[in-house]
């Protein structure tokens, strides 16, 4: 079984030829030594999609946007933005974005900041009209060191509104804030989103890109491992997980198991198999009345489960819809919790 | 593959159109930029401290003494010598100061965030040289003015010469802060810079006269040398030997080479 297999293949995105994409990355390779950041990525954004590039830290998703602002050389593959090269589009304003690593200069204040970087552009929208998009008019006159994470942020995020931009990028832009601050700063962004801006976000947070993306692309290791709607992720946690001690069993057992209705995978993980269902009332009745399992134990896969199996190491070398997720609580976990 | 994304037809709404509205702004200097930049300049206390009420108080410590302003050096007192010294050393501790400040920048990120942006990485290194250049002239000029004030005094004409070579010949230090400003990751270079700059200026003989003995021997190779020379050069009318302005040049070309490699390491791509 493929861990792309319950979406769409990447390629489907890529459906309707009529016009130039808004975001083409193609074959991208990115080594740094001998890791792999980047290793094959294929990507097709119309324009006008909301897509959450979603994937734990050391995916490859900064790398990846590197590549697509001209921050960074591609080994191999191509990088196309409107059909210009990255710098060329930068230069003309076309791509903005917000990323973790862009400092701000303390010692200006917010109108400031804004100004400044308004003049390194030929035209740009006003600095009040990106003040009050960002929500931040407010603070205008603040000095940016007295100013808290998500208002730099914000800022951050009017800076790359200043040349109205076709293609706007964010590297995890909801890094560090409170929940207030995360809330503030999406509305502000969903509200531009309706504008019929393409939109490119990376995140960690499956929460979010459920929330804020038309269209979810999963990385892991360097690679896509799924790209589909939200929806169709939120359905790759459907489910349960019904887990039962078996000690010694056959295959007739385990096929037994795979046959019932609604199972999609079943494990043998030590004395215990792993069953996953959409149906665990007829897994749990089947264990307890056809075969000698004990101690049967049913559990709810959250989105959190379906990320990890997608994107964790067992996802290419084994089903990846069971095992090798819950009880591997690593630090993407905690973070999506 | 297909290749919608590469021909973009002609007649589409998203295509990108050929507008000049869009076209990266041309010209080295923005003066927006540069207003931002020298306004930072004047928030910035610390900078002003060192920069603008060091040397004239160091000035007034070393140079004021009656015999000074009595003995002359040739066309002017050795008060008016000791202010060009200081004159020189401010104007240095200035345009290094604002050339490093590109390490405080790259530390923050902030270089980053203007990649982002179609400023061109000319423009950002030539609008840092000029705002030093800007704080070295305010420099030379308060120690001048300081100096003519408490004694100071000569030949009119030579002595603003020896104030305009101190400042014009301190763009040399412009250049070893931006190669230091690249070079050092420090967020706090001048912490550094500030005792190799104060020992730069005594192998210079600007705060005492070197005499003999090693440390002179060593002083001649050193950057402040050369230039020490040829800016008190009117004053005295000795002549400006050619050993000085070979110094001068070279310790230049070594400076500006080493800004421009650490420059393009930093903007490459990697």
């Amino acid at each position: 079984m493929d861990a792309t297999a319950p979406l769409a293949p990447p390629d489907a995105a890529r459906a309707p030829a009529a016009g130039p994409l808004a975001i083409d990355l193609r074959g991208l390779r990115k080594s740094f030594g001998p890791v792999r950041a980047v290793d094959g990525i294929d990507l097709a954004v119309r324009p006008g999609e909301v897509v959450a590039f979603l994937g734990p830290n050391g995916a490859g998703k900064t790398t990846t946007i590197d590549l697509l602002l001209g921050l960074a050389r591609p080994d191999a593959g191509t990088v196309r933005v409107h059909g210009l090269d990255p710098d060329r589009a930068i230069a003309e304003g076309r791509v903005a974005a917000v990323l973790q690593t862009g400092g701000l200069l303390k010692d200006l204040t917010v109108r400031e900041t804004v100004r400044v970087t308004a003049s390194f552009f030929r035209a740009t929208r006003s600095t009040a009209e990106v003040l009050r998009r960002a929500g931040i008019e407010d603070i205008a006159d603040r000095p940016v060191g007295k100013c808290s994470g998500g208002q730099q942020q914000r800022l951050r995020f009017a800076l790359a509104l200043l040349p109205d931009p076709d293609v706007l990028v964010l590297d995890e832009p909801t890094t560090g804030m409170d929940v207030e601050g995360r809330r503030a700063f999406w509305d502000a962004l969903r509200a531009d989103a309706d504008r019929g801006r393409t939109i490119l976000f990376a995140t960690h947070y499956l929460d979010e890109a459920d929330a804020y993306a038309d269209r979810v692309v999963l990385v892991s290791h360097g690679r896509v491992v799924a790209d589909g709607s939200a929806a169709q992720v939120k359905n790759l946690a459907a489910g349960r997980l019904v887990s039962a001690a078996l000690p010694g069993a056959d295959d007739a057992e385990v096929a037994a198991l795979r046959a019932l209705p609604g199972v999609r995978a079943v494990e043998r993980r030590g004395d215990r198999l792993l069953v996953r269902t959409t149906d665990s009332d007829g897994v749990a009745r089947h264990l307890l009345t056809a075969t000698a399992a004990s101690d049967v134990e049913i559990t709810a896969r959250g989105l959190e489960d379906a990320f990890l199996a997608l994107t964790g190491d067992g996802a290419t070398t084994t089903d990846p819809t069971v095992g090798t997720t819950a009880d591997r609580p690593t630090e993407t976990a905690r973070s999506l919790a | 593959m297909t290749t919608a994304a590469t021909t973009a037809t002609a007649g589409s709404t998203t295509a990108p159109a050929a507008d000049a509205d869009r076209a990266p702004r041309a010209g080295l200097l923005n003066p927006a930029f540069l207003a931002v930049e020298l306004r930072r300049l004047l928030r910035n206390r610390r900078t002003i401290i060192f920069t603008l009420v060091m040397p004239p108080v160091f000035f007034l410590i070393f140079g004021t003494a009656d015999a000074y302003t009595a003995q002359s050096v040739g066309h002017a007192n050795v008060t008016a010598w000791i202010m060009t010294s200081m004159a020189l050393y401010g104007a240095m501790l200035a345009t290094t100061g604002g050339g490093a400040s590109v390490s405080v920048e790259r530390a923050q990120g902030w270089t980053r965030q203007l990649r982002l942006t179609p400023l061109r990485p000319a423009t950002y290194v030539a609008t840092k040289v000029v705002v030093a250049m800007v704080l070295g002239l305010a420099s030379a000029l308060v120690v001048t003015v300081v100096g003519l004030v408490s004694g100071a005094s000569g030949d009119a004409g030579r002595v603003a010469l020896s104030v305009a070579l101190a400042w014009a010949g301190s763009v040399v230090f412009a250049a070893f802060g931006l190669f230091m400003g690249y070079l050092l990751p420090a967020e706090n270079v001048m912490q550094i810079l500030g005792p190799v700059l104060a020992l730069l200026a005594f192998a210079g003989g600007l705060f005492v006269p070197l005499g003999d003995g090693l440390f002179a021997d060593i002083a001649q190779v050193s950057p402040t040398y050369g230039l020490a020379e040829i800016v008190r050069a009117p004053l005295t009318g000795d002549g400006v030997p050619v050993w000085a302005v070979v110094n001068v040049l070279a310790w230049a070309a070594v400076f500006v080479s080493g800004a421009a490699w650490r420059f393009r390491r930093d903007t490459a791509r990697v």
